[in-house]
């Protein structure tokens, strides 16, 4: 049977129409005010979460490579584009044209750290971009946290000690507090912009996989001996492919720190990283989707749970390693699509009898 | 002028000389094979020519061009596309997505193209389809376009390889006992096929094989090799009927 689409191509259309379809629920959700503050204050995280997992899908799932970083790309793209939105909140005052700037300058930025560390490191075979990268993250959240920053009329001012090394002008202001991060961003993410940003990120996403240069990056992830001897420059598609997973996870980063008021660097530790490769390989390595889906269900659980605290590890957890057994033993996934199928054969086959009647 | 020309190669692995002293010439056209017992070091010269192997010895001349010491990626570009003795492909990827991969390098667009979609990635991905689906079809390999490589039976299996290889537009093709672990059926149409798309390709052929019917069958020529060195050169009748490669093969 001839299909009408690709197959790559219809599962990204299925993808994009999951999506819309939870996008629409959600707002008749809010505006008829049937979505709770709890429900409602985790609607950017989801989007957050889910281009972040998407992404890093990419590298983990599409080039076959381990990267325990992500966090530390989020982390770059959060500060970059926080700062930039704090120093130009009052000279560009429209929100509409400022924040896709600070999200690009978050992408940009960490992409800019993902191929500085792509380039020696995957060269390598091997597991040396989890080392590099785990080292990365932590090295980031710590110069992060210990950074000062602060402006005044002769211009910026860096310490690594304290406020006070700065000798700011009495006019200054400060940028970085340490530890204390960035406070003053504007809230400029919404569940609709965030919305629009992971709808263009997963686009990005599946149309990078179904072109060449996806076609040469699983190659290379399938057979790097065959796809030298077809004349496949590796370390060029690696570097691409590690870039954007760098610069969508900046991007990520910018979208989270215009949620909230204040930013502080231990938020983006190792465990952020670990939680959203959870996410990836929860919803199937390279399966882009599952990222997505997982990421909401992650997300939403320990919120929902909270109420009945002292189960609510035990139960995230259960549902962890169910899901683990759904998405990554085949047979088990065989049996219950084979049920699922019978039992829609049953209810179709009730539904034809009665209408026989 | 010859195509390959090798000239006293020669690699050492730590005190092991795996191949010593190695020449060979192939014409433009010719179908070449290289025989010898196991573990005479015939994949290795196959390594040695696609640079995956970098020779301690000795020079490679392709085409006039001199590719001693190249990359294997740079090797490729150069004219020489090779297939493994165990079957390597993106086992993962369809039927057409490995021979596409294939042809990567001379349908190139940028990956902003293929991201933003714009016109260019339309036209070359058009012409890359087209093109093949025209390298598949000499292998009846066109009817399994959407299949997984892995999910394909072990005889399309290494057809797809020859497809791959093809698609890259080599000078020379290497093949690395295409025949092996094929029935006589098999191996009779693997033969036509090569002979066809040898034709239809203008490709040369450097193969090594072990079952005879083939060797004497479609070589012009053979070497043969015994423990790294050279041991008999010359059409393959002469070479099959020589004493000392029978000895090669038997034993005394």
């Amino acid at each position: 049977m001839k299909q009408f689409l690709k197959p790559a191509t219809r599962r990204s259309f299925i993808t994009y129409a999951i999506l819309i379809a939870a996008f629409i629920a959600v707002e008749v959700m809010v505006s008829t005010g049937s979505a709770s503050n709890m429900f409602k204050g985790l609607l950017v995280p989801f989007c957050v979460y889910s281009i972040a997992a998407a992404s890093l899908n990419l590298t983990v799932g599409i080039l076959g490579e381990l990267s325990l970083g992500q966090a530390g790309f989020m982390c770059i793209g959060a500060y970059s584009s926080a700062i930039f939105s704090v120093v130009t909140k009052d000279t560009i005052t429209e929100a509409w044209v400022r924040f896709p700037i600070a999200l690009l300058i978050g992408g940009i930025f960490a992409a800019l750290f993902g191929v500085l560390i792509g380039i020696p490191v995957l060269r390598l075979r091997g597991d040396y971009l989890a080392i590099v990268t785990l080292a990365f993250g932590e090295i980031i959240k710590n110069v992060f946290a210990a950074l000062y920053v602060g402006y005044d009329s002769s211009g910026l001012h860096f310490s690594l000690t304290s406020q006070g090394d700065l000798n700011l002008a009495p006019d200054g202001k400060m940028l970085i507090n340490g530890a204390l991060g960035i406070s003053g961003t504007p809230k400029d993410s919404t569940f609709e912009i965030g919305f629009i940003v992971l709808m263009i990120s997963l686009i990005v996403l599946y149309n990078f996989i179904n072109s060449r240069t996806g076609r040469a990056v699983m190659s290379v992830r399938d057979n790097r001996i065959a796809a030298e001897s077809i004349g496949l420059n590796i370390t060029k598609f690696k570097l691409i492919t590690f870039g954007l997973t760098a610069f969508l996870g900046g991007i990520a980063g910018a979208l989270f720190s215009h949620n909230l008021a204040s930013l502080q660097a231990s938020k983006f530790d190792y465990n952020l990283s670990i939680l959203i490769l959870v996410f990836v390989v929860l919803g199937g390595i390279g399966n882009i989707r599952g990222s997505v889906i997982a990421a909401v269900i992650l997300t939403y659980l320990p919120e929902v749970l909270r109420s009945i605290n002292n189960y609510r590890m035990l139960i995230y957890s259960i549902v962890l390693i169910v899901m683990m057994i759904f998405t990554s033993n085949a047979k088990i996934r065989g049996f219950f699509t084979a049920s699922f199928m019978r039992l829609k054969g049953l209810v179709f086959k009730n539904k034809a009898a009665k209408e026989g009647d | 002028m010859a195509l390959l020309e090798v000239k006293k190669l020669g690699i050492s692995f730590g005190g092991l000389r795996a191949v010593d002293d190695f020449s060979l010439t192939i014409e433009k056209g010719q179908l070449y094979g290289l025989i010898g017992p196991n573990g005479a070091g015939k994949t290795t010269i196959f390594n040695l020519l696609t640079g995956v192997y970098k020779p301690t010895d000795g020079t490679i001349h392709l085409d006039g061009q001199n590719i001693t010491g190249r990359s294997n990626i740079e090797i490729n570009k150069a004219g020489i596309a090779r297939t493994f003795q165990n079957i390597r492909l993106f086992s993962n990827l369809s039927v057409l997505d490995n021979v596409k991969a294939g042809l990567s390098n001379h349908y190139a667009y940028s990956t902003a193209a293929g991201v933003f979609r714009l016109p260019k990635y339309f036209r070359q991905e058009k012409a890359m389809n087209e093109r093949a689906m025209k390298l598949l079809k000499p292998f009846e390999l066109d009817g399994d376009a959407d299949v997984l490589a892995s999910n394909l039976p072990y005889g399309k299996q290494r057809k797809l390889e020859i497809a791959r290889a093809l698609a890259t537009e080599p000078k020379l093709l290497l093949l690395d006992e295409p025949a092996a672990g094929m029935n006589p059926k098999e191996t009779a149409g693997l033969m036509n096929t090569i002979l066809t798309v040898r034709e239809e390709f203008g490709v040369t052929v450097l193969m090594i094989e072990h079952d005879m019917s083939i060797v004497s069958g479609m070589c012009e020529r053979l070497s043969v090799l015994n423990f790294g060195q050279l041991l008999c050169e010359g059409p393959t009748a002469e070479v099959l009927s020589d004493p000392e490669v029978i000895k090669a093969y038997l034993g005394e």
